[in-house]
């Protein structure tokens, strides 16, 4: 069980601050800050989100630029406490709609009745939004969503894209409309993380694809839904190993490592029709988590290249071709890649006629990096860049240099082709048609092509 | 260095100071206390909210207690709740206001909003003031029997809350009796939890009655209560479940239909996308199949995909947390997963934190299949940005070279890693290569041949200076320009700041003047001198020592400086298995996560009751000292039970005595000691998928046949004991002191049994099936060594104390009984060594 709970701004303000047991001295959110702060300084490292001070252990996570610390004198086990952290800050922002610094201080009171009926002298009661809702009674204050920089992997769904809601992500819960009606909605969003590693010529090294399905219910009565997936989707890779591309790609076989589910999903004709059944909680929840590392086609294909180009000097030729069809683009792609400590100046060119793309060399971090606003899919895009050195290279320039590392998000694209077939709410009356909204996204975990 | 703190208590400027604030906060609350105009609610929530915000960046506000409590009469909620948040946070610094809050949280009790009751109620509990615990006897006794589980959930942690303030009011008003009937009748899922919180916490913490804590204890981990919440595991919500499979991870099934049932039962909790209860499902699963390897091994590989899965979903501290335990797993059992490593590549946007988790477990499950692809995967990382991470592969990549037979190519790699004359890779290979040559003195020639070619002003990092020069004065006859670069190095005495540095270079200028004499004599002469003239009292002894023992003779000096060396085999692992094993029993807390079992980061009081840890180190002395052991057996004991066993355990074949100590003293002082974990860890626990074989009743006939064991069946027992014996540690010590042998056997132990005790916690759980308890352990394969005592039926005072020590590759067991009641020691060795044999028996 846990001794206390708070929640800390960046600059290591207390912004709420809960003593559930007293067995743990004062001070301990200032031992914690600066613990943080100034882990082995020296060399840069980041604190581990588990440590012990004194007999105190300080687990905490990040969420949105704040500290949830929660301070425990027994041995708890790390990942319960983990878990209940970000379940507080996910109960919290579904009552608040969005989740910052602002919204946390203008709600205060009403974050300490959540946390009141969430913990009860150390041990964890409830973090369902559906449950505490009887037991809550503060309105939240809602703050300017709009003025809010976008938080989570939903929020891209805000700019851009017409067909989104854009307000539907950062709406509360609980709060009712000005008009005083609740919107009937519900969200299903379909996040995969992509991990892909190129070797340097080209070849796929590693791949996976990390995906959830989440879902957001705005839905009054708590109907029963049901959530189709791709009907030849199979789970678990018997016998062959992990790693096995021999496998044809050509059928549309979606199979899944691995996979887990909500609790509030039944899975009694998963088997049969990979359906899910279940009855959506309010708030914010994964339906179900699941893993990949059948092949797949990688969205970009990134080629790079260093070579010495006289004394003192060195060309990178940087090529990425996006894979996917032109109907889809990609947004906010940076391109990174270090350059040999040595380098003084980098002078780039970016192909004729390229539009919002921009570049950059980071002296201080010896790499340089490469923005493009949007790619359309089946385009081809070039950067040369021009390096200079200080000092004579030894030889082996791509050991100094790379590896290149890629960002991107991709909306209304998903690699792993898992699908919803279709979203079906049980009807209470004829008349009753609830929106329902199915986005897919696929972001860069970790893109790498080595050199 | 974290700098220090910029002030005691600095609240940022925007922050009021507080005194005059909370003053004129007093002042409009004392105005509106009576108050009942409209809006009136709305002004008081403006100022409660204020109070409260104060209170939360650390302004003292508790003056305004008697006004806080004046406008606590209200019937509007949120109100209250602010009311009873602010109460909770000052009651305890001024018990004497608190009082005032009793009269209306007592009368807020009985209010007909079962949500008030239950607030009021757990305010009341909050308080923490002991003068006011009379109080609160009435309130939580009705609370208990309230209608609404909400107001039942809260009682339950009202009754741990008292237990806290007030034992024996706890005791007195018999609610833990309470507690227990509710738990194990109440129809709704949390009060049962709450409960369960409550009563495992107050038998855990309870001294004062130890045998019937002890009872208690094991009354919540009996099959009734266990198979009861069992059944309801789907009522919990996951924070109860985890509560309830914790529980069950510390059940001992009666037999092994019971393991499967409880197996297939929370099979499906594998999949629960909440990690901590996968994770606690998983130790239950590992704890339940600790004595059956076959299943055991199962058990692995089914865990395997839905611990990957966590890994990649929830955040990067969630995954940090699961892959902690993926790497104990890891690390016992590196077999199991050798086709798994891509998983355990680095990712780029990784926390270093967890990239070095991942580069131990590439390194242990490194093996002949897979090292090709694992090294050249490091020496990718080898020039990462990230230097910590850059500096662990190279690392990594020499861990996996002493581990393996076939070097060769990982050689070569090092051996690269000196050409890229990045300076913190030159250090990190050269440290590396240094061992390499301990290990495998055959490479010298390919080794030296790259390091000679190393301008000792590249290398500035005192680990790789040392191994730098200690390579320059062992192998000085291979390296033509040594004692020219040692000399240079004695000129520069001065600067040479790291002591460690200065000691081998007195050593290396020693080798160095033995193998090549006329070119080295100034430089030795030099660096005695400085060697003399050193601040450094080490540095000054060794310098003299070297001194004295060259006027005393050259040759034995050579001798002393510069004997003969047997390479290492293995390097000193830096984890004792016995650390381990206990924290793998500690699976699914933070003792994973730090790599310690509890008893090493936890104080006392925060211990559970079932930590002997420490006490059995206390046990083990005490128990010599009172043993009239003569001092060789003593030295043995000592020896099993401080597990430095590792010498036994990895000098199997070619045994050339303790590794370290092989080698002469200046190696020493790198403290070095590389741990070589597959090496040193057979992992007995899953490793013999063919052990199944062993249990069948054909083979125990053919062992019998050959006399391979299994003693003839001792006579039936007549004796009683006392299944539910207990014995606190302090009491066995004392009676093991004061209570001479009065039986000591040898027997041999069934081959059967050998094989299943793979831990000592596979024992100590049958032993405890046979009345018979464990009070400590310790030793490690395949020297295992047992406190054990039991009690007879009839006498309460009549206890048997048991040392067991057995040895698992000879099949030997040494048995010390000492008893309050000799007379029926023989009896009880019977019954004893009839258990014994019958363990691992299918």
């Amino acid at each position: 069980m846990i001794s206390q709970f708070f929640v800390l701004s960046q600059r290591g303000d207390n912004i709420v601050f809960r003593d559930y047991r007293g067995e743990v001295q004062k001070g301990s959110a200032e031992i914690f800050f600066r613990k943080v702060k100034f882990w082995k300084g020296d060399e840069g490292e980041e604190a581990p989100p588990v440590f012990n001070v004194d007999g105190v252990n300080y687990i905490h996570v990040k969420v949105a630029g704040l500290f949830f610390v929660a301070t425990a004198r027994v041995n708890v086990s790390p990942s319960l406490v983990l878990e209940l952290l970000q379940r507080i800050a996910r109960v919290i922002k579904d009552y608040l709609g969005v989740l910052n610094e602002d919204s946390l201080r203008k709600n205060f009171v009403l974050v300490y009745e959540l946390l009141d009926e969430v913990i009860d002298f150390g041990y964890p009661q409830t973090t369902s939004t559906e449950v505490l809702k009887l037991y809550v009674f503060n309105e939240p204050i809602m703050v300017d969503a709009a003025r809010m920089p976008p938080l989570g992997p939903a929020a891209m769904f805000m700019q851009g894209t017409k067909r989104m809601p854009g307000t539907a992500v950062t709406k509360s819960v609980v709060a009712n409309e000005p008009g005083g009606k609740k919107r009937e909605e519900i969200f299903v969003d379909i996040i995969e993380k992509i991990s892909v590693t190129f070797s340097s010529s080209g070849y796929i090294l590693t791949s996976e694809i990390d995906g959830t399905i989440q879902m957001k219910s705005y839905l009054s009565g708590n109907p029963e839904i049901r959530l189709a997936l791709n009907e030849d989707l199979s789970i678990g890779r018997s016998g062959a190993s992990v790693y096995d591309y021999r496998s044809s790609t050509g059928g549309g076989l979606v199979i899944l490592d691995d996979c887990n589910f909500h609790e509030s999903v039944h899975l009694d004709s998963f088997d049969m029709d990979r359906t899910l059944a279940l009855i959506p909680p309010d708030g914010e929840f994964s339906v179900m988590n699941y893993r990949m590392t059948q092949e797949f086609k990688p969205p970009f294909r990134v080629n790079a290249f260093i070579e010495e180009a006289g004394p003192l000097k060195a060309e990178v030729i940087l090529k990425i071709r996006a894979d996917f069809s032109p109907s889809v683009t990609a947004n906010t792609i940076a391109v990174q890649m270090p350059v040999p400590t040595y380098t003084t100046r980098v002078s780039f060119e970016l192909e004729p006629g390229a539009v919002g793309q921009t570049t950059d060399f980071k002296e201080g971090m010896k790499r340089f990096e490469w923005c493009l606003k949007k790619i359309v899919g089946g385009s081809e895009h070039t950067l040369h860049a021009k390096l200079t050195f200080s000092q004579e290279s030894h030889g082996n320039l791509t050991r100094e240099a790379g590896p290149v590392n890629m960002n991107f998000t991709i909306p209304m694209y998903n690699a792993s082709r898992l699908m919803v077939r279709y979203l079906h709410i049980a009807k209470k009356s004829k008349t009753y048609n609830p929106y329902r909204w199915v986005r897919y996204v696929t972001q860069a975990n970790s893109y790498v092509a080595r050199l | 260095m974290a700098p220090p703190l910029p002030s005691q208590r600095s609240p940022s400027p925007s922050q009021p100071s507080g005194r005059s604030e909370v003053s004129d906060l007093k002042l409009q609350l004392r105005q509106l206390a009576g108050s009942r105009a409209p809006g009136a609610d709305d002004s008081k929530r403006d100022l409660f909210k204020r109070v409260i915000s104060y209170m939360t960046v650390g302004i003292d506000v508790s003056s305004a207690f008697s006004e806080m409590v004046m406008c606590s009469a209200t019937s509007d909620i949120v109100l209250k709740k602010m009311c009873y948040l602010y109460v909770g946070n000052y009651a305890r610094c001024n018990p004497d206001l608190a009082l005032l809050t009793i009269n209306f949280l007592q009368k807020d009790c009985r209010d007909e909003d079962p949500m008030i009751r239950g607030l009021a109620l757990r305010s009341l509990c909050s308080l923490r003031v002991p003068n006011l615990v009379e109080y609160l006897v009435a309130p939580l006794a009705a609370g208990l029997k309230d209608g609404s589980p909400y107001v039942r959930t809260v009682a339950a942690m009202g009754v741990l809350k008292l237990y806290h303030i007030s034992a024996a009011t706890c005791f007195d008003s018999d609610f833990p009796a309470t507690l227990k009937s509710l738990m194990l009748s109440d129809p709704d899922a949390q009060v049962v939890a709450n409960c369960l919180h409550a009563l495992q916490e107050i038998w855990n913490l309870e001294a004062n009655n130890p045998e019937e804590a002890s009872r208690e204890r094991e009354a919540l981990l009996s099959k009734l209560v266990i198979f009861y919440l069992l059944n309801r595991i789907k009522e919990f919500n996951e924070w109860a479940q985890c509560l309830v499979l914790e529980i069950v991870s510390k059940y001992i099934p009666a037999d092994s239909n019971e393991i499967f049932d409880i197996m297939n039962l929370l099979e499906d909790r594998l999949q629960h996308a909440n990690g901590a209860v996968v994770l606690a499902t998983i130790k239950v699963f590992l704890h339940l199949t600790m004595s059956m390897t076959d299943v055991h091994q199962q058990v692995y590989e089914r865990i395997k995909a839905p611990l990957l899965t966590l890994v990649g979903s929830g955040s990067s501290e969630q995954s940090y947390a699961v892959l902690s335990h993926l790497h104990l797993l890891v690390m016992r059992a590196p077999m199991l997963f050798s086709t798994d490593y891509k998983h355990f590549y680095c990712q780029f946007s990784e926390p270093s934190y967890v990239k070095k988790l991942k580069l131990e477990m590439l390194t242990a499950i490194a093996n002949e299949s897979n090292t090709y692809e694992i090294v050249t995967e490091l020496c990718e990382y080898a020039g990462n940005v990230d230097v910590p991470i850059a500096r662990e592969s190279i690392r990594a990549v020499g861990k996996i070279a002493l581990q393996q037979y076939d070097v060769n190519a990982i050689v070569d790699r090092l051996l690269q890693f000196l050409e890229m004359e990045k300076d913190y890779v030159t250090a990190e290979t050269l440290v590396l290569v240094k061992d390499l040559l301990r290990k495998y003195p055959q490479w010298s020639h390919d080794c030296i041949a790259v390091v000679g070619n190393i301008s000792s002003k590249n290398v500035q990092e005192p680990k790789a200076k040392a191994a730098h020069i200690w390579m320059l004065g062992e192998y000085s006859q291979d390296m033509l320009d040594a004692p020219y670069i040692l000399e240079s190095l004695v000129e520069n005495w001065d600067d040479e700041h790291a002591p460690e540095v200065r000691l081998h270079l007195l050593t290396a200028v020693m080798k160095c003047f033995f193998r090549r004499p006329p070119e080295t004599q100034k430089a030795l002469g030099a660096a005695l001198a400085a060697g003399l003239a050193d601040s450094h009292q080490d540095v000054h002894d060794r310098a003299l020592f070297y001194y004295r023992l060259l006027q005393y003779d050259v040759s034995v000096a050579e001798r002393v400086v510069n004997p003969p060396k047997q390479a290492v085999s293995v390097f000193a692992d830096t984890q004792s298995s016995e650390i381990k094993d206990r924290i793998f029993d500690e699976f699914n807390t933070l003792s994973v996560v730090y790599q310690k079992p509890s008893y090493m980061f936890t104080d006392k009081e925060h211990r559970g009751p079932f930590e002997f840890s420490e006490e059995l180190g206390n046990l083990s002395l005490g128990a010599e000292s009172a043993d009239n052991a003569v001092p060789a057996q003593r030295y043995e004991e000592n020896d099993l039970l401080l597990s430095t066993s590792e010498k036994e355990e990895n000098g199997g074949p070619p045994n050339n005595g303790s590794p370290v100590s092989a080698y002469s003293a200046p190696s020493d002082y790198y403290g070095s000691s590389i741990s070589v974990n597959s090496q040193t860890q057979p992992e007995t626990a899953i490793s013999i998928p063919g052990l199944s074989a062993y249990t069948s009743p054909a083979t125990l006939a053919i062992d019998d046949l050959l006399g391979l064991g299994v003693p003839s069946a001792p006579a039936p027992p007549t004796l009683k004991l006392n299944p539910k014996a207990v014995l606190d540690p302090g009491t066995f010590q004392r009676k093991w002191g004061q209570l001479a042998i009065s039986l000591s056997q040898e027997c041999s132990m069934s081959p059967q049994g050998i094989a299943a005790l793979t831990a000592p916690q596979a024992l100590i759980r049958h032993m405890q099936g046979h009345s018979i308890q464990c009070i400590a352990s310790g030793g490690q394969s395949p020297n295992f060594k047992f406190f054990f005592f039991a009690q007879k039926l009839d006498g309460l005072s009549a206890f048997f104390l048991v040392e067991c020590i057995i040895n698992s590759s000879s099949g030997k067991t040494q048995i010390k009984v000492k008893a309050d009641d000799g007379s029926a020691s023989e009896a009880f060795s019977a019954m004893f060594q009839s258990a014994l044999s019958k363990f691992g028996a299918p």
